[in-house]
């Protein structure tokens, strides 16, 4: 066996890239599946649109930026078995605290200070949910829904109207390209953030055991997993990303707006489920949930130009959440049955 | 015998005790908890406590009370319901814009109670048939209804609309001046739910599933049945708590109810109803709705709009948190 079939047996480059490829096709076809639904869409775009351009790219991805960055915060929480509620309102309070200092303490290098502070403050925010989560055992979506109040307070205490200011260099962060239209800086941006958090945290122990409390919190425990600990820290990484999706907010508007978007709350969670996480914990990945973000906002902005009426954009995007998802539980259902 | 006699004796001293008859009973430390709001009320403001206070307090805690209801019951089999908000400020406007219509506007709310009924209709196929998470399931229904009704609105701009007087009637009249009308709809309902879910076979069976959803398949429950029923109930019931609501504020439109959605989760958390499905019930939750409209008037009167909502979100949090710790299995 060792002797003769050393090379027979070992299988030839090829196959074995074929396999490894069948292998991520499998464990990626919800995201695949998704990928291929985005490019359709696209293509529908410039049909629809023909001005629709390298250039319109940039535009779509400024406005997706902050929604996209929800949605990855809210990934990581929901992988590890929770839900916040309150994303919208961190973004809120996040956008007026730093849009606020920027005003008072005007300068672009003060504005490095005040960004650093916002992140901080984000996962101060993230580390409030997580210990009352952990320390009360209530249940994570009455929590965030209460701090959703909180943090929605004490946006309105910094920033009682929307107004303040933002650095230049943090604006010019999320318009425009990087040379090249095929590089919007916002699209960069984002990549560089969630890949900085997110492939460090995926390879790590911390990162496998987000998937192992969400999946299982008991066989977790049994296993030695720090249930507790992993929980916490889940929701202060959700807390760090969403600090970056509330900067990314008063980059683009070059304001903070103290009221809450609830549909940040709501889309993100949406994307999520949209983006192969399952609410039940333990599956999926941050990069499903980003382009859900862009689907849905593409869907939207087709609508737009089409001139039909904003409003059939929204009964579109709660028919194809529910359409997908209906279509994803059936194929579910069949692969469980057979 | 003595020594049995001498536990039972000092029993009562004992927090152990205590906390048995608080987890069997939430009801007794939720009406404690409002009687002595009530008393904050008095003390900080003297002479706030009247009966035009209590007819006040009452005529909103019930439409939150209604609107609690639909997440009682969704969350006692684990789900939730999202589309309340939209569903209820649909069928109050609706209702609105046939007032000057044909028909008028009892066909309006016919119209409106239908859409709502088909509504929870589709979010139980989805939730009970197709196994969608009911967070997301309601909430997609949420936003097609929310769409529809924008669309409606747009359509019928020219129309003009108006809240008859009947709902007003019903929503905001008091009978001798002390009675508020809407109780007329609320206590049937209440009658109807807490009755609903104690003594037939349909409420265990809410119960029953969302205690042990596959012990319940296993002993012959349709799950499927039981829930595509269930979140039928609980549109339909959103859409009469938004008729109130619209006879109530005197306005409709296409966003009136929903700043009520999460209250109306919170009602029914701190009414004892466990969001993971299988305890609680109706009354507790009829209670919680009546303290967080006494606490919401009364913050509103003593802060400002910002520590309004930190106040509240830190009282929701911490009655939640006093809950799960009397109510948590040792």
């Amino acid at each position: 066996m060792t002797s003769a079939a050393g090379t027979v047996d070992r299988p030839s480059l090829t196959d074995r890239s074929v396999g490894a490829m069948r292998t991520v096709a499998r464990n990626n076809a919800w995201t695949l599946g998704l990928l291929g639904f985005l490019v359709v869409l696209l293509v529908f775009t410039k049909v629809v649109n023909s001005n629709y351009g390298l250039s319109s790219l940039q535009g779509t991805a400024t406005s997706v930026l902050p929604l996209a960055l929800a949605a990855v915060a809210q990934a990581v929480i929901v992988i590890a078995g929770g839900i916040d509620l309150s994303i919208s309102s961190q973004m809120a309070l996040i956008s007026c605290v730093a849009a606020t200092m920027m005003k008072t303490y005007p300068g672009e290098d003060v504005a490095v200070a005040i960004v650093l502070l916002a992140l901080l403050l984000g996962l101060v925010l993230g580390a409030v949910n997580g210990a009352l989560i952990v320390l009360t055992r209530v249940p994570d979506i009455v929590v965030t829904l209460s701090t959703y109040f909180i943090w929605a307070g004490f946006a309105l205490l910094v920033r009682p109207a929307p107004g303040g200011s933002a650095a230049e260099w943090l604006k010019d962060l999320v318009v425009g390209s990087l040379g090249t239209d095929l590089l919007p800086k916002a699209a960069i941006v984002l990549i560089v953030i969630v890949a900085a958090i997110w492939i460090p945290l995926s390879r790590s122990r911390l990162g496998l055991s987000l998937y192992a409390i969400g999946s299982n919190r008991l066989a977790a425990f049994r296993s030695g997993v720090p249930v507790d600990r992993t929980k916490f820290l889940s929701y202060v990484i959700g807390g760090l990303i969403a600090a970056f999706a509330g900067l990314s907010l008063t980059a683009s508007t070059g304001i903070g707006t103290p009221v809450p978007e609830p549909t940040y709350t709501l889309i993100s969670i949406a994307a999520v489920v949209l983006g192969g996480v399952s609410l039940a914990g333990g599956i999926g990945g941050v990069f499903g949930p980003i382009v859900a973000v862009v689907v849905l906002q593409l869907i939207r902005d087709d609508m737009t130009f089409m001139r039909v009426n904003p409003n059939f954009g929204l009964v579109a995007q709660g028919f194809i959440l529910i359409g997908v998802l209906v279509f994803g539980s059936l194929i579910e259902m069949r692969r469980s049955r057979s | 015998m003595t020594a049995t006699t001498g536990a039972f004796g000092d029993g009562w001293l004992r927090a152990a005790t205590w906390r048995n008859l608080f987890r069997d009973n939430p009801l007794i430390p939720l009406t404690i908890l409002l009687v002595l709001l009530v008393i904050v009320v008095e003390l900080a403001r003297p002479g706030t406590v009247n009966t035009g206070w209590a007819a006040f307090t009452i005529r909103q805690a019930a439409v939150l009370a209604i609107l609690a209801g639909c997440q009682t019951l969704t969350m006692l089999t684990g789900g939730i319901d999202l589309s309340v908000g939209y569903v209820a400020s649909m069928a109050g406007f609706v209702t609105a814009t046939f007032v000057h219509q044909p028909g008028g506007w009892v066909l309006g709310m016919t119209v409106a109670l239908g859409v709502a009924a088909l509504a929870g209709l589709i979010n139980g196929i989805g939730v009970g048939v197709f196994r969608v998470h009911p967070l997301i399931m309601t909430l997609g229904m949420g936003l097609v209804v929310y769409g529809f009704s924008n669309v409606w609105q747009l359509q019928n701009v020219q129309t003009g609309s108006g809240v008859p007087e009947e709902l007003r009637w019903l929503g905001t009249g008091l009978t001798a001046d002390i009675i508020p009308n809407n109780l007329l709809v609320f206590i049937p309902i209440a009658v109807i739910l807490i009755l609903l879910l104690r003594r037939t076979g349909y409420g265990r069976m809410l119960y029953a599933i969302g205690d042990n959803p596959v012990a319940a398949r296993l002993s012959g429950v349709r799950s499927w049945q039981v829930i595509v029923v269930l979140y039928t109930i609980s549109a339909v019931l959103a859409a009469i708590a938004g008729l109130l609501q619209s006879g109530l504020s005197n306005t409709a439109s296409v966003t009136l109810v929903t700043p009520y959605l999460l209250p109306s989760v919170a009602a029914a958390v701190i009414g004892g109803t466990s969001i993971l499905g299988g305890r609680g019930g109706y009354s507790g939750t009829i209670v919680g709705a009546l303290i967080l409209t006494v606490l919401a008037g009364f913050l509103s009167i003593i802060l400002p709009e910002p520590w309004r909502q930190i106040v509240f979100g830190s009282i929701v949090v911490l009655v939640a948190a006093a809950y799960t710790r009397v109510t948590a299995e040792s």
